[in-house]
């Protein structure tokens, strides 16, 4: 074949795209990836799952089990990105002086960025929608989302982002610019490789998904609450899920649109972001920055609300200060808009500006410390049980504050004159995410586990699972603090000060023992799931928890409610038991229900297929993917079979069986 | 001030970091360090305002950690604390809650707005009332430094000679990638951005034998993009920029062309002359021949 027929068939995708093929590192990933991936399939394919995966979960609309997918995306993807941060440490430790360690800086630069973008679009994302699925319907008494639909798709589109990044791996080269696919280092003129239209059309796909499950969760917590809830009774976690909501609404537009002007830069050579013509890079700094940092709100938000069902749970009080509560959280959503400049103080704004986004970022610490108050007022006059959820609430107060604290002194402009894109920056920013996101998520697991599937977790993998994260946390995180005081910056591949070295060499020993950590939570699974029985709960409420997601069985049916609950209080499951409410058992009526559907799938199929064609230049492949999508979007919107009615003696039967004693 | 008297000698240090996992012992142990103990005045201001931030804040934050520890340990199921399931509100703990962090904010935001407008990077030094600034203009190349001293009328390759005590201009550009000027122990950093200019101003304070660096990841070569800057008296100077004049190579178009080309780890270079107009023209974007400068393209736009 010609050359041209060639490159008219497959773009610029050739045999050396194979990355793996001649790079040694890339090639013993690949091999137990791909030796993993048959071994999965082949195991589906013997126990003959593939009918049951599609039609219970692949089609589901149901939005406990899109939240379970979710979570379990998330998970999956934590693996991955841990183990770039594994690599970097261990680059960081190695390469001193006269060694250049074992990463060059092609492969180190795709790494670290890497590192960011999954831990943020694929691991931090992705587990905090399935919270925010899985627990906000069931606690605001209704059966499912608005958009049941959308809601699949939404998933699916993150999904497929997810697997374009995960392809990077192998086929051709991640970008190279940063978490943020900072310009001009992703400019055309600076790397013409396929690294950079990877990780945005990755995160184009993924931020469609994210902006239409925003605005599905919006709708559904104003529109669909239980009679009886109104807004200030609505719990703290719906609270933290709408304001989150709001905020991904507004900022993920900004991104995209920064996303798409930098395709158009890339692909059809126009310039809003180039070194000459009139572009200007410190555009997309400041666009994609106006996504940046309340992206850090729309992640934190619903795991303070996460800390909050937890603290009140377990201390076995009503939340103290529910209305400040709610307040500091609606004053952090605007708040969170008016303080992205801090990023880049160093880029030359004048004196007033930056003193303004110094002060508007100071101020956001008024409400996260009221928060705090709060959470420790809820523990004075409690009766606290250290189950796990609680023990993470107080690591992560323990830790988040300090972290506050240092964001609080980056927000001061002279100071982060010379502390901007330190260590000890990033230090600051894995200390709010580590302590603040990820020991939350850990809480939230533990906490809404049993009513997920029906079982606890076991308690000892999970105490190990917990000492690995905060003493690994600490180990790993106060040497780079460190360092960071000292002058080091980010990013950096190779040192020459040998002083330097043994602060990386400890905060490898702290990775690992976050390696330990993130191992025995694994293991926790394994063995919960294999004692399933002896920890099995039959109540539905094993925590004595005050929300209305406690009154339903573990797992709750797909329908949620057989009757859709009457509020009268803020801990709404808590007054119902004040008052010796039970599950009624008969009188049931029909319950209308969306139906599954494969089209959420299929979409984000295609989207996948459209992505790579465009990342590879394969016009035709793209032109086909694009009319397949548009098709395949008009079609469904001619399917007509979309709901259905659960007939009362269904819901009996199942009504029934979740008040049997267990199996 | 305090700070630097209180370092311990070298040796002292070693072993305390050897041993001491405790972080305030750790943090002393980068008091030696270009950050908390720099050479130039405004660096050293900056550090003040870390510290004095840094003392506001553990105001409050050391009296939570403790309440956390406390309360946690106090009341937990078995514990010695008293259970009261109906303590949910107070208004008056609540205006508590609520203006302590606020008076913390107050004073350090009143600090930030005074010290950010004192120490903003364009802000010239009031000494330079007394003596004129020394200018240098700043180039970020890929992935090396290049430094013209324009009234010397020499240029240097990553290495930057600054003489003690004179105040200092840097006007700062860069040939095609974002990066930071950043010499910890001079001044803060401040971003190097093609067709735009930044300024900083500083001043040493003593004699120095330092290095700076990017602080903004620039691409392949970044992690070793370093330049040596040493601080010398004004005799010192004077002879260093002498011997610069003594080397043979001129810096213009065509030789400031071949430094483009993208190199790393690249040792130091010296220019004995240097065109006058190249700065310019880095800046505005037109040392390919054939290119308009940006001035020009603007002034034919208002036309």
């Amino acid at each position: 074949m010609s050359e041209s027929a060639t490159h008219a068939l497959t773009g610029r995708l050739g045999l050396d795209s194979l990355a793996f093929l001649h790079e040694p590192i890339l090639l013993w990933t690949f091999i137990p990836v791909v030796l993993l991936g048959v071994g999965l399939v082949a195991l589906v394919s013997y126990l003959r799952l593939w009918g049951w995966l599609w039609r219970e979960w692949f089609t589901s609309v149901d939005h406990k089990k899109i939240g379970i997918m979710y979570m379990i995306l998330g998970i999956v993807m934590l693996l991955r990105g841990f183990a770039d941060a594994v690599m970097m440490r261990l680059q960081q430790a190695w390469a001193f002086g006269a060694s250049q360690g074992y990463l060059d800086a092609h492969h180190y630069d795709q790494i670290f960025t890497a590192h960011g973008t999954i831990m943020i679009f694929f691991v931090a994302i992705p587990l905090v929608t399935g919270f925010v699925n899985y627990v906000m319907p069931l606690q605001i008494g209704a059966r499912d989302v608005a958009f049941p639909f959308l809601n699949s798709l939404s998933l699916w589109l993150t999904v497929a982002g997810a697997l374009l990044v995960m392809v990077s791996l192998f086929v051709g080269e991640f970008s190279r610019a940063g978490w943020l696919n900072y310009v001009p280092v992703a400019n055309l003129a600076n790397s013409p490789d396929t690294g950079p239209d990877y990780y945005l059309w990755a995160l184009q796909i993924a931020g469609i998904g994210t902006t239409l499950s925003a605005i599905n969760m919006v709708t559904t917590v104003i529109r669909m609450r239980a009679p009886g809830m109104t807004l200030m009774k609505m719990p703290v976690f719906t609270w933290t899920a709408l304001c989150s909501n709001v905020l991904a609404i507004a900022i993920f537009p900004a991104l995209t649109a920064a996303f798409a002007l930098l395709l158009l830069d890339r692909y059809i050579g126009t310039n809003f972001f180039t070194n000459d013509l009139g572009g200007n890079p410190m555009m997309y700094w400041n666009l994609v920055w106006l996504w940046g940092h309340p992206e850090v709100y729309v992640l934190v938000l619903p795991v303070f609300g996460i800390y909050s069902e937890v603290t009140s749970t377990f201390c076995g009080k009503r939340l103290f200060g529910y209305s400040s509560m709610v307040y500091a959280t609606v004053v952090i959503t605007i708040l969170s808009y008016l303080v992205w400049l801090h990023h880049f103080f160093t880029m030359g704004s004048g004196a007033s500006v930056n003193s303004f986004f110094g002060i508007a970022t100071m101020v956001i610490a008024i409400p996260t410390g009221a928060k705090i108050f709060n959470w420790l007022f809820t523990m004075y006059r409690g009766r606290i049980r250290f189950d796990l959820p609680m023990m993470w609430v107080v690591a992560f107060m323990l830790t988040f504050v300090v972290g506050g604290m240092t964001g609080v002194l980056l927000a001061v402009p002279p100071a982060d004159f010379v502390l901007h894109n330190s260590l000890f920056l990033v230090a600051h920013f894995h200390n709010v995410i580590i302590g603040g996101v990820v020991f939350g998520l850990f809480a939230g697991m533990y906490y809404w586990f049993p009513k997920a599937f029906g079982f606890r977790l076991e308690p000892f993998w999970g105490k190990v699972t917990f000492w690995g994260w905060v003493v690994g946390y600490w180990v790993a995180w106060t040497p780079i603090y460190i360092v960071g005081l000292m002058g080091t910056t980010r990013r950096v591949r190779h040192f020459d000060d040998p002083e330097l070295r043994i602060w990386f060499v400890i905060a490898g020993i702290g990775a690992l023992i976050i390696l330990v950590g993130i191992l025995a939570f694994v293991v926790q699974i394994a063995v919960s799931i294999w004692n399933r029985r002896a920890l099995r709960d039959a109540t539905g409420d094993p925590w004595d928890g005050r929300t209305l997601e406690w009154s339903t069985p573990s797992p709750p049916p797909f329908y949620n409610f057989a009757f859709t609950p009457i509020v009268h209080d803020q801990d709404a499951w808590y007054d119902m038991k004040q008052r010796g409410a039970t599950r009624p058992t008969s009188g049931f009526l029909p319950i209308h229900m969306p139906r599954n559907t494969g089209a959420g799938v299929v979409l984000a199929g295609i989207a996948l297929v459209l992505g790579f064609a465009m990342i590879w230049y394969i016009w035709w492949l793209a032109a086909v993917a694009f009319a397949g999508l548009l098709t395949v979007a008009i079609g469904h919107t001619f399917n007509y079979h979309r709901d259905g009615f659960v007939a009362p003696d269904e819901v009996a039967r199942i009504e029934a069986a979740a008040m049997e004693t267990p199996r | 001030m305090l700070q630097q008297r209180t370092v311990p000698p070298q040796s002292q240090i070693k072993r305390r970091s050897a041993a001491a996992l405790l972080p305030l012992l750790l943090l002393l142990a980068g008091c030696d360090r270009a950050v908390l103990n720099p050479a130039g005045d405004i660096a050293r201001q900056q550090r003040d305002i870390i510290l004095v931030s840094t003392g506001l804040m553990l105001l409050i934050i050391v009296p939570v950690l403790i309440l956390i520890v406390v309360f946690a340990w106090r009341y937990r199921q078995g514990g010695r604390g008293t259970y009261d399931p109906q303590f949910d509100h107070s208004t008056s703990l609540e205006l508590a809650i609520w203006s302590a962090p606020l008076l913390i904010i107050i004073a350090l935001g009143a600090l930030t707005w005074s010290s950010t407008h004192l120490l903003d990077p364009f802000r010239p030094l009031a000494s330079q009332k007394e003596r004129p600034p020394l200018v240098v203009q700043v180039v970020s190349l890929d992935w090396k430094w290049l430094f013209i001293y324009p009234e010397e009328g020499i240029a240097t390759v990553n290495e930057l000679a600054l003489p003690v005590g004179r105040p200092v201009r840097l006007d700062i550009t860069s040939s095609n990638m974002m990066n930071t000027f950043y010499a910890p122990t001079l001044a803060g950093m401040i971003y190097a951005m093609p067709g735009m200019q930044s300024q900083l101003h500083a001043v040493l304070d003593r004699p120095v034998d330092s290095e700076g660096f990017s602080a903004n990841y620039s691409g392949a070569g970044f992690s070793d993009m370093r330049f040596k800057l040493t601080g010398l008296d004004d005799a010192g100077f004077a002879a260093w920029v002498t011997a610069a004049r003594g080397g043979a190579a001129r810096l213009e178009l065509a030789t400031y062309r071949e430094l483009l080309v993208p190199s790393e780890r690249v040792p130091a270079m010296r220019f004995a002359g240097v065109d006058g107009d190249l700065y310019r023209r880095i800046l505005e974007r037109c040392v390919e021949p054939g290119t308009p400068c940006s001035s020009e393209t603007m002034r034919h736009r208002h036309e």
